[in-house]
């Protein structure tokens, strides 16, 4: 029972600190990316190509006067961010990120805790998390703020059901609701992937999954709630500071959960694509070679005289990195660990890259596409999933 | 450990549940009824019944509270004005509290037997499977009838909607 109290704070202050970082590069990463996508560099002064720019944005954000304004509802105002916050963690207390590992003598799972509800707990704390936006642009006393929490709020309710059903499809497949369990039906290779499984593979629920996905996360090209040129910065204008960074962290935070929740849901969660007899376990290994190579190739030919070390330098560590995926040790963790989370950077990355890509909808068309399209698509792929799930079993 | 978690959001929940009705303006009424929800749902946590917890805080707390405060939002809802208590009020109110409690507590009393405990989870029906299978075997009748009903109420709502827009 000590042991137990003892691994699951251990696990606690791991998960909580690796995420926190990981949602504070996740900026820098979007950032990153989208100044590749508009050619131009992105941050660059702080640190080696704007590495430290997190830490500088931390400061600022914590550093800025927190402003309380004279005509908000006090105590729904400060409320709403932490609400927001508060449900967007709340979500990665059952999401597994690897299967059963021993750490000296525990046996333990990679996973904060396995409820047999996991979906559907996932699915309560989404949708109280509209409470943190609907009650801070309620709270704000302020036009802007106010329709800000309105469209999310309606945008968050509609497009909550095509999400919901696009969930259920997969259920129906894997005839389980914890988290873990539905991992370990995807087992074996890609074609036992809710994506592509038979009876009937779930392509479409995954593409609804991902659209309402974005609309949940109030992301691009659903960003209504904070269209900018309508509504200045929708349901968080009156807010500064660290409360402002609250809203932040939780449109970031909601991203990786719905990230990893379409990873364990439709991409197999941490299992690899092919079984581990057609060597799967190498791809990491020949992934990292290749990396090392190519720097250590560009660290012997610099075009400056610095490039020399840096490249070199990255080189060998890449190499290193390249080898300790083949120690047999930590293979039993590292393998899982990289599967899931290249599943969902991939997912990640996609948002990014749909922000730098594409325009935002009118508030009529999106209100149309969930209700005309989505929803009866939805609709449609859970009755088919289910007529072919029954004929088959 | 159980009985403290009751404990705690029993008094949440009682709190929470006078909360909405002395607040003066609904938004902060409609909050603290999500508050009366959410504990709720970990009370039936508590005695097993997972699933209907879960649906508690989705439907519940997660839906129809989201569309009651979007509808006090929409309306711009003010502050109740307070008016003076009628004489009726002041008079009959808090003997009629006593005379209803007195009744629910008789009728409890009577129908209820006396020699059931309630362990903290002790109900194993209330897992997503057990309820699903429940709903289509023993319940399959009243299932399809509520869900006949549903539909009429979806119907009804849009001819109603409809007939405004013209």
């Amino acid at each position: 029972m000590d042991a137990f109290i003892v691994i699951t704070l251990i696990k606690l202050a791991v998960i909580a600190f690796v995420l926190l970082t990981a949602v504070a590069y996740l900026q820098w990463v979007e950032r990153k990316v989208i100044a590749h996508i508009q050619v131009r560099p992105g941050p660059y002064r702080v640190g080696p190509h704007g590495l430290l720019q997190p830490l500088a944005d931390v400061i600022k954000l914590i550093t800025k006067e927190d402003m309380l304004p004279s005509y908000v509802n006090k105590p729904l105002y400060l409320f709403a961010p932490f609400v927001a916050v508060a449900m967007a963690l709340l979500s990665i207390a059952v999401i597994p990120f690897g299967p059963q590992i021993e750490v000296v003598g525990y046996h333990t799972f990679m996973q904060l805790t396995d409820l047999n509800i996991g979906v559907l707990f996932v699915l309560a704390v989404a949708s109280m998390g509209v409470y943190g936006v609907a009650l801070a642009g309620w709270a704000s006393n302020n036009k802007y703020a106010l329709l800000g929490g309105l469209r999310s709020s309606a945008q968050m309710i509609s497009y909550e059901l095509p999400l919901t059903l696009a969930i259920a499809s997969p259920l129906l497949l894997s005839n389980t609701l914890s988290l873990r369990e539905l991992v370990g039906s995807q087992a074996g290779s890609i074609l036992h992937w809710n994506i592509l499984r038979l009876p009937f593979p779930q392509i479409f629920a995954f593409i609804i999954f991902v659209i309402a996905a974005f609309a949940e996360t109030n992301r691009i090209p659903f960003d209504l709630p904070e269209a900018e040129n309508e509504l200045v910065a929708g349901f968080h204008t009156e807010y500064s500071s660290m409360k402002f960074a609250a809203f932040f962290m939780a449109e970031y935070l909601n991203m990786v959960t719905v990230s990893c929740m379409a990873t364990l849901l439709f991409l197999g969660g941490w299992e690899a694509p092919w079984p581990a007899s057609g060597g799967s376990n190498l791809v990491p290994t020949v992934i990292f070679v290749i990396a090392g190579l190519t720097a250590l190739y560009h660290a012997a030919n610099p075009p400056r005289l610095k490039d020399r070390y840096t490249f070199g330098g990255f080189g060998l560590i890449f190499l290193i990195i390249a080898a300790v995926f083949l120690a047999p040790i930590v293979q039993s963790w590292l393998l899982p660990l990289f599967w899931f989370l290249a599943k969902v950077g991939v997912i990640l990355f996609a948002f990014i890259w749909i922000r730098g890509t594409l325009p935002r909808f009118r508030y009529d068309q999106l209100m149309a596409f969930t209700w005309k399209f989505l929803f009866p698509v939805a609709m449609l792929n859970m009755l088919v999933t289910s007529l072919m799930v029954a004929w088959f079993s | 450990m159980d009985v403290i978690l009751f404990l705690i959001f029993a008094i949440i929940a009682v709190v929470a549940a006078i909360n909405v009705v002395v607040q003066t303006h609904p938004i902060s009424s409609a909050v603290s009824l999500i508050g009366v929800m959410g504990s709720l749902a970990v009370l039936y946590l508590l005695l097993g019944a997972e699933f209907i917890a879960a649906a508690q805080v989705i439907v519940y707390a997660g839906a129809v509270m989201v569309l009651f405060i979007f509808v006090i939002m929409l309306l711009n809802a003010g502050a109740e004005a307070k008016r003076g208590r009628s004489y009726m009020v002041q008079v009959l109110g808090v003997p009629l509290l006593i005379a209803l409690l007195g009744l629910l507590a008789f009728f409890v009393e009577r129908l209820f037997p006396r020699n059931i405990t309630v362990t903290f989870g002790g109900f194993t029906g209330g897992t997503a499977r057990a309820v699903g299978q429940a709903l289509f075997t023993t319940y399959l009748l009243p299932f399809e009838v509520v869900s006949l009903l549903i539909l009429i109420a979806i119907v009804g709502a849009i001819v109603l909607a409809r007939k405004e827009m013209d």
